[in-house]
């Protein structure tokens, strides 16, 4: 069992009120899964996402990743978690702009502590799996759309992660690159790799082998592949 | 870990940004510049005070001849006659730790060269005057033992004195006149300027000390005993020995009655090198306000730069950057700009000493300590004032920092 969320809550505190943007999910998802995770705004499936990717803490809950409970971490050891079990693809790319598409993808690997020598050998075979090997030493705004997001992926993949979540990473793509990318998604599904898809549209969850739908803070579908599930 | 790749982030941030690192830097630069320039301006005034008093002679005890008491009347000072060059060479035989003792008298006189004419003190010496007062000759010889045991009538002069009785004219070889006999000149001694006490040191005729007393002024004692004691530290020692052994000589029970003074310049040395290490530290740390003031300014461009790099934190923390590794990255960026801004400085501060002593007028002296001080102040100042915005940047929330515009 890759993921493990067990009564997971998150609440804020609005001036007085209290909001719940997660009320109570349990969510099981095992090695090599590929889930799509929809929902309207303000379903509250950001800040799961945010949980799932160790970026914040829930109110109340477990979750437990690879077998080791996180959801409590202090800051750093969340970055540390974040660093050797998470990969994260953006809808916005979120590369580093003044530094070239190798460096980009290399980053992680930086702060995990790797030899220079080992980071751009790494780096440079996660770029070539993506396709982009020849644009190394490009810096991302000379790439375009598509090209950034394949970076972003092997950026993403480059420290051998458990999960991959990727947050939109066609909503700024035209129909081509959005091709491209998700086939990349397949690929690597097929490869064995656990993904997390966030998206709102039905085309792009449909590829995914297991659809589950945000709602109020709570899951209120949870699918197999191909099944249509209304966002809205 | 990282260290060499928060520097080389560090670098490659700060050349993005070439002129705004530049102007950050400038702050440093000026700051470290400064203080090495102002206090180089303080160390030259105090070399030029201790020179002008080392001039005085450094370690120097002065006997001078009491003041007599006539019918109760007390008589100028150094107008006793009890002093005799016997007392200076029973000094000299009888006392350890000393170099150099030297006797001497003094008087004005109207000094002639044909009809140039100049009122100026002729001193009769030995020639361990020229020691004791590190006088140098700049042509000619200066008295010889020989002139001493002699009485020879030969003239050291002084710059002043030579320029107004000869012009620019070699005076070496010359004769001139003192109280209407002649004496030939065998040296002109090096320009040594004013005194600390704004006394002209190169208005001086110097005779030997028993060709005055026997042949020019008529006088069987002498006025002063300059003595140099071989260290500092015994200048105590060596003067209470100095009294006692005149007492002994002149027969003297009670010191009130003492027909002598002993006097010493430590305290004036003290004093004089005090005041210009004080104006040292002001011109210094004046000079490191603007050091501090270079410090705000790069706090003020970290704070900038942490703002405008919000996202880019975002990304590093989403990735896996920890509290420390991005609290490093922004405190050696601004590390960095503070050495390199300090390195500059130094050179810009050395250059602009060496100009002021070459253009401005000033004697500057360039030491290592305000260097290495104002070198390692900047780059403590870097590393304060990096610390709040460098912490600024490690707190920010990875979720809100991604999500920054």
């Amino acid at each position: 069992m890759t993921i493990d969320l067990e009564g997971i809550k998150k609440i804020y505190q609005i001036g007085t009120q209290e909001v719940a943007a997660l009320n109570g999910i349990d969510l099981h998802i095992k090695q090599g899964e590929f889930a799509a995770l929809m929902g309207p705004s303000g379903s509250g499936k950001s800040t799961l996402m945010n949980i799932l990717g160790c970026l914040d803490r829930p109110t109340v809950g477990s979750y437990k990743l690879d077998g080791k409970e996180v959801a409590y971490l202090g800051d750093d050891d969340l970055a540390k978690t974040r660093n050797k079990k998470i990969g994260f693809v953006f809808q916005n790319f979120n590369l580093l702009s003044r530094i070239s598409a190798l460096d980009n993808v290399a980053l992680p690997l930086v702060y995990a502590g790797k030899s220079r020598r080992e980071r751009a050998e790494r780096a440079y075979h996660f770029l070539k799996a993506v396709g982009l090997d020849t644009r190394a030493n490009h810096q991302p705004n000379e790439l375009s759309g598509g090209q950034r997001q394949r970076v972003a992926i092997a950026r993403a993949l480059v420290n051998d992660p458990s999960i991959i979540m990727a947050d939109e990473p066609t909503g700024n793509l035209d129909t081509k690159s959005t091709t491209e990318i998700m086939k990349i998604f397949i690929d690597l599904h097929e490869q064995g790799k656990t993904i997390i898809l966030v998206t709102h549209e039905p085309e792009i969850a449909a590829c995914a082998s297991r659809q589950l739908l945000v709602r109020d803070g709570v899951i209120t579908r949870d699918a197999g592949r191909g099944e249509k599930m209304d966002v809205v | 870990m990282l260290f060499n790749e928060s520097v080389m982030m560090a670098l490659k941030a700060l050349i993005a940004n070439k002129l705004r690192s530049i102007l950050t830097m400038l702050g440093i630069i000026i700051g470290v510049g400064a203080v090495i320039a102002m206090v180089s301006i303080g160390m030259g005034v105090r070399k030029n005070v201790q020179d002008s008093i080392a001039s005085l002679g450094s370690n120097m005890l002065i006997v001078q001849a009491g003041a007599p008491r006539v019918n109760g009347v007390r008589q100028a000072a150094g107008s006793g006659e009890n002093l005799k060059l016997d007392d200076s060479d029973a000094i000299k035989k009888k006392i350890k730790n000393i170099d150099y003792v030297a006797p001497s008298v003094q008087k004005s006189y109207q000094v002639v060269n044909g009809n140039q004419n100049w009122n100026t003190t002729v001193y009769g010496i030995t020639s361990e005057y020229m020691a004791i007062r590190s006088l140098t000759v700049n042509s000619g010889s200066f008295l010889t033992e020989n002139d001493i045991t002699t009485r020879a009538r030969v003239a050291v002069i002084g710059a002043t004195v030579a320029s107004n009785l000869f012009g620019s004219t070699n005076p070496v070889g010359k004769n001139i006149r003192i109280n209407n006999d002649p004496y030939k000149i065998i040296g002109v001694l090096e320009n040594k300027g004013q005194s600390a006490m704004g006394q002209d040191q190169d208005d001086c005729v110097l005779i030997p000390v028993t060709t005055a007393m026997e042949r020019l002024m008529a006088l069987t004692s002498i006025r002063t005993i300059n003595v140099q004691v071989s260290s500092a530290e015994k200048i105590d020692q060596v003067q209470s020995e100095i009294e006692t052994l005149l007492r002994q000589r002149h027969r003297i029970e009670n010191p009130v009655n003492d027909d002598f003074q002993v006097r010493n310049l430590t305290s004036i040395m003290e004093t004089m090198t005090s005041t210009t290490t004080m104006i040292t530290m002001l011109l210094g740390s004046i000079a490191a306000i603007s050091l501090i003031v270079g410090g705000i300014g790069i706090m003020n461009i970290m704070m900038v730069s942490v703002t405008e790099r919000t996202r880019e934190i975002g990304i590093r923390k989403a990735l896996g950057a920890t509290f420390n590794n991005v609290m490093m990255q922004f405190l050696i960026e601004s590390i960095v700009v503070s050495v390199i801004g300090g390195l500059i400085g130094i050179v810009v501060g050395c250059a602009s000493a060496m100009a002021i002593s070459k253009f401005g007028g000033f004697n500057t002296v360039i030491t290592l300590e305000p260097i290495l001080l104002s070198f390692f102040f900047s780059v403590g100042i870097g590393l304060f004032f990096g610390i709040y915005p460098a912490r600024k940047a490690a707190k920010l929330d990875p979720i809100e920092a991604l999500r920054y515009e």
